[in-house]
């Protein structure tokens, strides 16, 4: 195809710079200092990608088509999506994350199966590898899409958040995953179209039954989890177009959502298996109780607010555990205003944070730097159990697991 | 093909565990804005599809190839734009006062 043996070269040269500007991208995000530079500089690899493959297209004889089609397509949902992103609230940004995710898993789904369709109505038989990983793009593309749209739906509460559990579902489940298996074996000794299409519709089938019985606590887990899914889905994409850049973006964002959703399991003090199938109230009010040691009274008593005023005048050092209650009330301003009242007293101030407090992994520090808290003020469980036994007061709001 | 094959597979491996490394010293604090710019990354997803748009031959290719560009570049641009937000409030405290 190219004119001159550079060519390919220098694409190849562009991708890896992009690959580059993802991983030191990534590596600035490590501290809240650079983050923001982190995902500029990631921006930065993605425009070098985009552009590159957008000039490919556009060299003479490249025998490409539907040029204004793609800048339309690229243009149209640009606008959508960065509109989206700019209106949305900081409490809403979890679901505006998974539906964004969930058209990324979408994307990689479509594009197998236009990929799978391209090859059958060629008449060509995939060789292995095309039909794994068009397969493989497509069952966890689908499951990403359906899983995505259901976590929203959950989110938004347009559908319920409780752990939907029942016999029917749970076999209905079992069901459709021994159909996808069957699927699998009748592509792979030559099944066409039809059979890749009832792959498509299945897997999208089981990514909501997968998520439905998940409870809204456990949102966050999902979310990371759908989020390494569909990493790993672009990844098949790259496979399938032998695209080097996809191959490597995917992967990273497969192995690093992994990562994440398995420190969210540990910091729940649950294994993903127990996340995903025995939904929440079995076994959640654990997360809570490894939050706070109880270095508190074991009785309870109930305090005014003259009290808790009186009580907050007194004391030299606070720690704050917010949950997410605090965030829909609109508490986090009004709490920071408090902190700032009892700093100017000479108390000191530090907020816990459970890693799982809110809807995604971190979520409540979004929300309290949304509210000017510092960051430096934020702490995670290890570091501030510890301090619990000589502090004077514990403040908790709005924790309560749903 | 076996050898381009073999240096994806390469590729796929070593990005796994540079996947693993850098993230893997992220604070818990950074884990939305984190979890959020990954996502944004994989909206890289819409190259994909351009690919495919650029390559359909029938009508039906060509609606699944449209499709998963806007999808995609939904993804992409939405997702570095939401990151970014987020990351916009992590400010600093103030060098004087507080505390």
């Amino acid at each position: 195809m190219g004119r001159a043996p550079t060519l390919p070269f220098l694409f190849h040269a562009a991708y890896l710079l992009s690959a580059v500007l993802f991983i030191v991208g990534l590596k600035f995000l490590s501290s809240p200092a650079s983050a923001r530079r982190g995902n500029g500089v990631a921006a930065l690899g993605m425009t070098a990608a985009v552009l590159t493959t957008l000039v490919g297209l556009w060299l003479p004889g490249s025998g490409f088509h539907h040029h204004g089609l793609i800048l339309g397509g690229i243009a149209l949902g640009a606008v959508l999506g960065s509109v989206g992103a700019r209106r949305v609230q900081m409490t809403d940004m979890p679901q505006m994350v998974a539906l964004l995710n969930g058209f990324g898993g979408g994307s990689a789904a479509l594009i197998s199966t236009a990929e799978f369709l391209h090859a059958a109505s060629a008449g060509e038989a995939p060789g292995a590898t095309a039909a794994v990983s068009t397969m493989f793009g497509c069952i966890i593309g689908s499951i990403s899409f359906s899983g995505s749209l259901i976590a929203f739906g959950k989110l938004q509460g347009i559908i319920s958040e409780k752990a939907i559990l029942s016999t029917a579902q749970k076999a209905a489940s079992v069901l459709v995953f021994v159909g996808l298996l069957a699927t699998v074996a009748m592509i792979a000794m030559g099944g066409g179209a039809p059979w890749f299409l009832t792959l498509l519709g299945g897997s999208l089938l089981f990514g909501v039954l997968m998520v439905i019985p998940i409870g809204g606590a456990d949102m966050p887990v999902v979310i990371s989890l759908l989020n390494s899914f569909t990493g790993l889905a672009v990844a098949a994409t790259g496979f399938v177009l032998s695209n080097n850049a996809l191959i490597i973006s995917g992967t990273l964002v497969g192995a690093s959502g992994t990562l994440l959703t398995m420190l969210m399991c540990k910091a729940m003090n649950r294994s993903l298996t127990n996340v995903l199938f025995a939904g929440v109230g079995a076994g959640a009010p654990a997360a809570a109780a490894a939050g706070t040691p109880a270095g508190a009274k074991k009785n309870v008593r109930e305090v005014s607010v003259e009290d808790a005023a009186v009580l907050l005048a007194n004391i030299h050092s606070l720690i704050v555990v917010p949950g997410y209650g605090m965030a829909v009330a609109q508490a986090q301003h009004a709490v920071r205003e408090l902190a700032d009242l009892l700093q100017k007293k000479g108390v000191e101030v530090k907020y816990a944070i459970h890693p799982v407090a809110g809807r995604m992994p971190g979520h409540m520090n979004v929300l309290l730097a949304e509210a000017n808290v510092p960051y430096d003020q934020l702490f995670d469980l290890d570091q501030i159990n510890p301090d619990f036994e000589h502090t004077d007061v514990a403040l908790v709001i709005g924790a309560n697991s749903t | 093909m076996s050898a381009i094959l073999l240096a994806e597979i390469y590729v796929f491996v070593l990005a796994m565990f540079v996947g693993f490394e850098v993230i893997s010293k992220v604070p818990v604090v950074l884990h939305t804005p984190l979890m959020s710019g990954t996502n944004a990354i994989h909206g890289i997803v819409m190259l994909g599809g351009v690919l495919v748009l650029a390559t359909a031959n029938t009508p039906l290719l060509t609606v699944l190839g449209f499709v998963a560009v806007v999808l995609g570049a939904m993804n992409l641009f939405g997702g570095f734009v939401v990151t970014d937000r987020m990351l916009e409030m992590f400010k600093a405290r103030k060098p004087p006062g507080k505390r």
